[in-house]
């Protein structure tokens, strides 16, 4: 079992308007207002291209991704040599579902999430 | 002391955090949500941090902490570990003011602006790749190249034409992503095996343009530079020249400046004629290694 905090990185997709406007807005909003500590980035298609280290510390625990397609995130965090584990990560797809359904699951284990 | 914001980005060259923790207020929901949004919409990450979300120190770069601190903390500090903590009291600032005192520290540790670059590059997906070297042969940017083991990688993002997702068009194994692209499944959606049987899928260079896509267009030089002697007409020999660069890229939605950007024939034949060879050169690499004595001991 892992023993580290279960972390949750929100993209905001900031470089393009792929990712539904109202989707990002409302689940940054919903994440900001719960109280929990969680990083926010601008892009994580950046991150990977600069191989931000961030992106290894986090894959070395368990983590709730809320950014695009599993396949595509998955294969950012290859490329900066930050390989995804196989159990403890899930990713939510922000171009494809509904901001309620992903507030819903980064919220399915609040006792696992570090609350201010 | 305040401990080092402890997310997990804090490792990055510059960052931000939003530290609510012992010595310090939270922020109003609301407060924090239009906070987050401004430094995103402008290029900073950002980490809620409190008291329980403790993970490893910064390694270097400059760390921005923001806050309600009870107490005043220095401006600037150095920690142990060799990163740059700037304290900033937001109690009573805006949004808008934050976002400007941290652009500030960043101007001050001379780093560059966010978001002067689109990050439009390809992803391999290596579950489907299978070593082909067509991207490489393909792109004529350098994009790609091989890594020591002989296995495609992209090697020069940056050198990737923004909103170009052509080598993804040529991929056989649909296995290059452009996750900003708008549709499937380029973008990192499931591949369907509709996907797999769609012809556009797997644009057959070659079909397309009935022939080498690189003869073709010498081919094409060649008609223009003739119709060019022949009836001294440069205007009509760049419409026609116009016409099917619009139309090649309509059929592999590949924007415009791309072609405006491309080198000149004569480079176009050098350089495909060097991704060839590369490409090449791993293939037989592979095949060697494939029927090495080694691996042939091995397999029996």
């Amino acid at each position: 079992m892992n023993a580290l905090p279960l972390r949750v990185l929100y993209c905001n997709c900031t470089y393009a308007n792929v990712v539904p406007k109202a989707t990002k807005e409302v689940v940054l909003r919903e994440l900001a207002a719960s109280g929990i500590a969680f990083d926010a980035v601008p892009d994580l298609c950046e991150l990977s291209a600069k191989k931000d280290s961030c992106l290894k510390e986090l894959a070395d625990g368990p983590v709730k991704i809320v950014a695009c397609y599993p396949r595509a995130v998955k294969w950012l965090f290859s490329a900066a040599g930050a390989k995804l584990p196989d159990e403890g990560v899930e990713i939510l797809n922000m171009r494809t579902e509904t901001p309620e359904d992903v507030l819903k699951k980064v919220f399915s284990e609040p006792e696992a999430l570090a609350t201010v | 002391m305040l401990p080092l914001p402890t997310t997990s980005a804090a490792s990055a060259a510059f960052r931000v955090a939003l530290f609510e923790g012992a010595g310090a207020d939270p922020l109003e929901p609301q407060a924090r949500g239009e906070l987050l949004s401004a430094l995103l919409s402008k290029g900073f990450p950002i980490s809620v941090v409190n008291e329980r979300a403790n993970v490893s120190e910064a390694a270097s770069g400059t760390l921005v902490v923001l806050g309600r601190f009870h107490e005043a903390k220095p401006e600037r500090a150095e920690s142990t570990t060799g990163v740059s903590v700037f304290f900033r009291n937001v109690r009573n600032a805006s949004a808008a003011e934050v976002v400007a005192t941290v652009d500030s520290i960043r101007v001050e540790a001379n780093l560059p602006k966010p978001g002067a670059w689109k990050p439009w590059f390809p992803v391999i997906d290596y579950d489907r790749c299978t070593n082909c070297m067509q991207c490489l042969s393909f792109c004529l940017f350098d994009v790609y190249g091989i890594d020591a083991d002989k296995k495609i990688q992209v090697q020069n993002n940056n050198k990737c034409k923004t909103d170009c997702p052509a080598c993804s068009r040529v991929c056989p194994e649909v296995a290059i992503l452009f996750p900003k692209y708008r549709h499937g499944p380029i973008n990192g959606d499931v591949v369907s095996e509709d996907d797999m049987r769609r012809e556009n899928m797997k644009v057959d260079i070659s079909a397309l343009l009935g022939g080498d896509i690189y003869q073709a267009l010498r081919d094409r030089s060649a008609k223009f530079k003739s119709r060019f002697s022949k009836e001294r007409d440069a205007d009509k020999a760049l419409e026609e020249r116009t016409k099917c660069l619009t139309k090649l890229g309509q059929q592999l939605d590949i924007p415009a400046e791309v072609f405006a950007s491309l080198p000149s024939f004569e480079q176009i034949r050098t350089k495909a004629a060097e991704a060839a060879a590369k490409a090449q050169a791993a293939l037989d690499d592979q095949k060697k290694e494939e029927y090495s004595p080694q691996r042939a001991q091995e397999g029996t």
